[in-house]
This record gives structure tokens, sequence and C-alpha cells, in this order.
């Protein structure tokens, strides 16, 4: 360990893994190492022994609930938007080539006390009871305008000029109900609360034309999710960075982050220091570089089969709106199943979330629990989403921040790229990766 | 762009018929994991090799007979189990495995001993495991008597060949007995075990399907 590095990365969650891919391509040479035995950090996905481990101090995982490897349970509730950032990562870095990936069989919104499918196709959207008939007009007229705007060409604005009017004046401009609002906003825009409706409306644009493209893209759902749980994905980018020369060290405790003249020159494990001109980590390892900007609460349920009233699909996203359980935040039930090889067949896996607004968390899944059906097993977490304080061009530092809220890896990707940028200096331009077919045909002609 | 993994995925060829699969290497460092690779699909050898840098991932091709070629996609660790860090991605879904130890460090077979166990725990239990005693070249050196690891081979249920990356000794009859040991006939049908992108997946390379608006 004691030797020269170009970066130490610590902690091997989704976006430090990201990043180590990215530097060790362009020939940095990066030691990568976690705490822990496993990969993935905060995004990682546990086997029963591993969960039991965690959640129950050590001990041993219920008999009935059968085979550790069977199970990848993951921490974080998150999906990927199929026309997302991270599907471009993904593809440019070839990083498919290491995954298979399913889609999501169907996203759903609580509505007065009902559970809705959010229309995936024009023959769903007709018959959805979310809408009546002349609401349904009405938000046909909305989505012709949001589709065909766009903020360089004047002539598709009829009047109205996104980057300053607010959303608010937008959805009273199409004169639409305040239950359409609430699925605009939260089960297509995925805002989390309502503080959006002030803000300019491009931003809820961007996020509707997301959310519609990544439909359009498969059908069914907008989400996809690697076989063997979102673990895979900080996996698959660790080769990637292997392949390229990166050094992985797990069960690595990390005891000191060493300066210099203000400046970071190395990382201490007990005896031992590794030398490096950067280092990039997640929170947990630059505890004192954080602040703290909110909390989610996470209750990961082990159910006995699909939830009530989803006709019975492998995996699903649920969002109850605030509004609808009188909250100021979401609260969030991603669903996946066996289908996904993250449990034995006997099983499945609901991931209950909200950001936490009282003393009192676990009451606020309450409305979110009772939606599952009977529960086997259940294991909470409550956890601090922090973020860096500063940028870390000073000391060359780079933390990156916890896991949000949100139900996809949007946020993360903009992350990844906002320290790429103050790491190197540059914009992230990804560039595509020659395929396996193509590096053997590479290696053979030289 | 072709898709990229693949389990036990049969093609239709106009030759016959093409099996593919996931092939990975494990052993200690330094016993000669990548030169067994470079050697057996680029018939080349270097006595002072680095990790593959790149291309820890190759395919080669071995034609059985007239009518059934084998393809295996060869993952090599990448250095990862180095510091026992590799993740439980690399054998997942492996259809076949070879441990490689160093026929003059009897420590390399230890190790390999406990790779082979790591794999009976973990991995696919169809999995199809080879034991390589690689340099044999360097016999004068040895330190592991063949007679010691072919028993050991027997008792564990593994196919064992002792190769040399440098000389070419016995690597193609490696992998092509691996080749033949695969469960062919149980593999008939298409997608026999349901692994694969063609079979469960969504390819991420392929191009969107033009939808109209959804609502
Ligand atoms: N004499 C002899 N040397 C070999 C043979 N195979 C590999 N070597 C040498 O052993 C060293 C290690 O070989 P590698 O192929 O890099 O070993 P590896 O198992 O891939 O090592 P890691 O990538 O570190 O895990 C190199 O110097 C090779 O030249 C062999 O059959 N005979
Ligand atoms: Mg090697």
């Amino acid at each position: 360990m004691d030797e020269q590095y170009d970066v130490i990365v610590m902690g091997t969650g989704l976006t430090e893994c990201i990043l180590s891919g990215l530097l060790s391509i362009e020939g940095k040479k990066v030691l990568h190492m976690d705490r822990n035995d496993y990969y993935g950090g905060e995004s990682a996905s546990l086997n029963l022994s591993q969960l039991f481990k965690k959640f129950r101090d050590g001990e041993a995982p219920t008999a009935n609930l059968g085979k550790d490897r069977d199970y990848n349970v993951d921490l974080i509730p998150k999906f990927m938007m199929a026309n997302g950032e991270l599907v471009k990562i993904l593809t440019h870095t070839d990083v498919t080539r290491y995954l298979e990936f399913k889609l999501v069989a169907g996203s759903y919104v609580y509505r007065e006390g009902k559970i809705a499918k959010v229309p995936a196709t024009e023959m769903e959207a007709v018959r959805s009871p979310l809408m009546g008939l002349f609401e349904k007009r009405r938000a046909k007229k909305f989505f012709e305008y949001v589709q065909t705007y766009r903020q360089e060409d004047p002539t598709t604005h009829q009047g109205m000029d996104m980057a300053i009017t607010p959303m608010d004046a937008v959805y009273k401009h199409f004169a639409l109900e305040a239950g359409t609002i609430d699925f605009i906003g939260h089960a297509l825009a995925l805002h989390l609360e309502d503080s959006y409706l002030s803000r300019p409306a491009l931003e809820t644009f961007e996020r509707i034309t997301l959310y519609m493209s990544s439909m359009a893209r498969w059908g069914k759902s907008p989400y996809l999710y690697p076989l063997y749980g979102l673990g895979e994905l900080p996996q698959g980018f660790a080769r990637l960075s292997a392949i390229y020369g990166g050094t992985y060290m797990l069960d690595k405790p990390v005891d000191e982050i060493v300066y210099e003249d203000g400046k970071v020159v190395g990382v201490r494990s007990g005896s031992e220091t590794a030398k490096c001109t950067q280092v990039i980590c997640d929170p947990s390892y630059a505890p004192d570089k954080v602040h703290k900007v909110a909390r989610v609460i996470r209750a990961i349920c082990l159910l006995r089969g699909p939830i009530p009233n989803t006709d019975g699909v492998d995996s699903f996203q649920l969002i109850i709106p605030q509004n609808q359980v009188q909250r100021q935040n979401d609260i969030y039930i991603a669903g996946v199943s066996a289908s996904h090889n993250v449990c034995d067949k006997d099983h499945y896996l609901a991931i209950v979330s909200t950001v936490i607004e009282t003393e009192n968390p676990q009451q606020e899944i309450e409305p979110g629990l009772a939606l599952l059906g009977p529960i086997v097993d259940k294991f909470v977490s409550i956890v601090d989403i922090c973020e860096p304080v500063h940028n870390g061009t000073k000391d060359q530092v780079f933390v990156s921040k916890s896991y949000d809220a949100t139900s996809h890896f949007e946020t993360v990707c903009d992350d990844v790229k906002d320290l790429y940028k103050r790491i190197t200096g540059n914009d992230l331009v990804l560039k595509q990766r020659l395929t396996q077919e193509e590096e053997q045909k590479e290696m053979a002609g030289q | 762009m072709s898709n990229s993994r693949q389990g036990a995925t049969q093609q239709p060829q106009p030759a016959g018929k093409l099996f593919q699969f996931k092939l990975v290497l494990l052993g200690e460092s330094a016993v000669g994991k990548s030169s067994l690779v470079l050697r057996f699909v680029k018939d080349q050898f270097d006595d002072f090799r680095e990790s593959t840098i790149g291309a820890a991932f190759l395919t080669q091709t071995i034609c059985l007979d007239d009518a059934t070629t084998v393809k295996f996609e060869i993952w090599d660790t990448a250095g990862q189990e180095r510091y026992k860090s590799l993740a439980p991605m690399y054998y997942r879904n492996a259809n076949c495995a070879v441990v490689v130890y160093d026929i003059t460090q009897s420590s390399s077979l230890d190790k390999a001993k406990s790779w082979v166990k790591e794999l009976q725990r973990q991995a696919d239990p169809n999995i199809v495991i080879a034991l390589a005693g690689n340099k044999s070249d360097l016999s004068a050196r040895r330190v592991v008597e063949t007679e010691e690891a072919q028993a050991y081979a027997d008792e564990a249920g593994l196919l064992f060949f002792e190769t040399s990356a440098k000389t070419a000794t016995n690597v193609n009859e490696l992998f092509t007995s691996i080749a033949k040991k695969m469960p062919l006939d149980m593999l008939a049908n298409p997608r026999p075990r349901g692994t694969g992108l063609n079979a469960r997946g969504v390819d991420l390379n392929r191009d969107s399907k033009e939808v109209g608006c959804a609502c």
C-alpha cells in the first residue's frame, strides 16, 4: 500500500466507482479502498448475512427466509431512468457488458385512498381513472405544449417564457385540477415536495420530458433495474477501473487523511500510508467536511408476494404524493422481486422511504407500510443526507453527496459531473469506449 | 453494436450450433492467469508481462466438431483478487472456471483450493471447474507433485491439467476439455437457463423505440 498514487478513492459507492473508472481510463493511477468487505457502500446490495450483520448486530438470518446467496437487498431505493444520465454513462463506458437490466414493470401513484397506474400507453391514458374526460382534454393540451416547447425557439412559446414563468402559473393557464397537478408534479416530474410550483417552469418541463422519453423508450415504465440489485452498478464501474489499472482494497480501515501545508498528501491505514495528490470519498470518510441537509427514513420490507392492487407485477414504483397524506414530502415505495435476482422465489422486497419531517419518523412511513400487505420482516434505517461544506479544490479532498431521497440516479450523475469538473478542471465529456469486439480487433491488429 | 453479456445462449449458425459461455479465471497473483489467456487467445507469451490494461475481457472460439462451436467469453480478474477484493459480480453467472496455481509455489495450490470452495458455495451449481497447475516448464523448481494435485482434483470433481503458458503445453487441451465437458445436450434449447441479455433483459445499446406520448 505504501506507494504513490494520483488519486485515492475511499468508499465504493456508485459515485466513487464511476469516478474511479473514468479517472483510470484517463490513465490516472488510482487506489480505491473501502472499510467494508463488500462493494457499494451506501449503494450496496447485501445478502442475508450482511443484512443481518448491518441491521441486527450480527444475529443469524431467520432460517425460513431461504438461501443467503439468493438475496441482494438494496440499501437505497432507486431505479434508473431509461433515458437518464446513468444509462448514458453505462453505455459510453460499455460497463453494460458486465450487467443485465430489466424493465421495472409498473409505475403507480396513490390518489384518494386508491392505487392507480401511471398510464404507460395512449390506451391506458384513455382508460385511466386518474382524470375525468374534460380534464383529460385539458391535460392533453398541456402535454402537447410541454412536448413542443423549445426554449431556443420562441415560436413554440405561445407567449409564455418558461425560464421565468412559475410552474403554478402554467398549471393555471391550462386550468388543471389540483389532483392533476399533484399527479404531474409528483408522479411524472418526480418532485418530492411542492416548492417547485413557485420556481420557473423550465425545470419541471425538463423533468416531465425525461419521464416521458424514458417511458417511451421501452414502454411499461420509465425505469430500469439491474439484475442482482443496484450493488451491481458500483461493481461494474469498479471492474472498469480495475481493468484500466485501478487497485482495489476492500475491508481496509482508513485511519487518517494526511495533509501537508493544507493539501492532502496521503491516506493512512494502520501503519501504512499511501501517498496521493487527490482524494475522493463519500461523506462517511470525511465527517468533518460535510453538513447535514436532511434526514431520510428507509424501511426495507420483506414481503410474501406482490403488494395488493398493483396487478401482481414483479416490480414497481409507488408514489404517495405529500398532499394525499397531509405531508410536505412524498412517500416513495420501490418494489423488486425474485425475477431481478434480489430475493428467493417465495419473497418480495419493498423499500418505503421519505424525508423526515417530525420527531417520529416511523409514524411518517405508516401510510406506505399500510399498502404493502403482510410484512415478514422490516429493516429500518434513518440516515443523514450530507453534502460537502467546501468544494475541495483547496485541500484536494473531494467529498461526494449522500444518496438523496429521489427515486432515480439523476442527482447522483449531477454530482459525478460536478466532482469530475472540480477534480480535473475539465467538463466530463463521455467518449465511447470500444466494445468488446472492437477492443479485441484492435489488440489483434497490434 | 451487439449486446454483450450472454449466458449459455445458443445461436443458430450456418456451420452448426454456437454455444457461448462465460469463463472466469481465478488464482493467486502471478500464477499465470493472464498468460494462459494470452496463450489461448493470441498464442503469445510475454516473460515480463504486466496486468492487461483495457482488455481483461476476451473471447475465443473452439470448434469441437463440424456441427458444434463453443465460444468462451473470458473474464480475467484484472488484479481485483490481489487484495481479496474480487466482486461477486465476477463469478456470477459463470458457466466455467479455470482455477490456476503455480507448480513452483505450494501456497498457490492452497489458494486454488479455497477458490474452488468459494465457487462451489457461491457460483452456479452446474459450473464446470478446471484446475490448472501452471508453469510446468519450470520442472526443476517444482514443489507441487502432479499426483497430489490430481488426487485433489479427482476428489473435488475438477478437470485437471498441468500447463505452461510459456511453452503452450496443454493450454489448448485445457480449454478444449472444458468445452467438451459443458453440458451441451442440456442446452439444446435456446436460452436454456434463462440467463443472458436476450433471454430476460433489455439491451441499453439498442436504439430506443419510438412510441407516442403516453398521456
Ligand atoms: N516460466 C513460466 N512463466 C510463466 C508462465 N505463465 C506465466 N508466467 C510468468 O509469470 C508471471 C505472472 O504471470 P501473469 O500471467 O501476469 O499472472 P496472473 O495470474 O495474471 O497475475 P495477476 O494478474 O497479478 O493476478 C509473468 O512474469 C509471466 O511471464 C509459465 O507457464 N511459465
Ligand atoms: Mg493477470
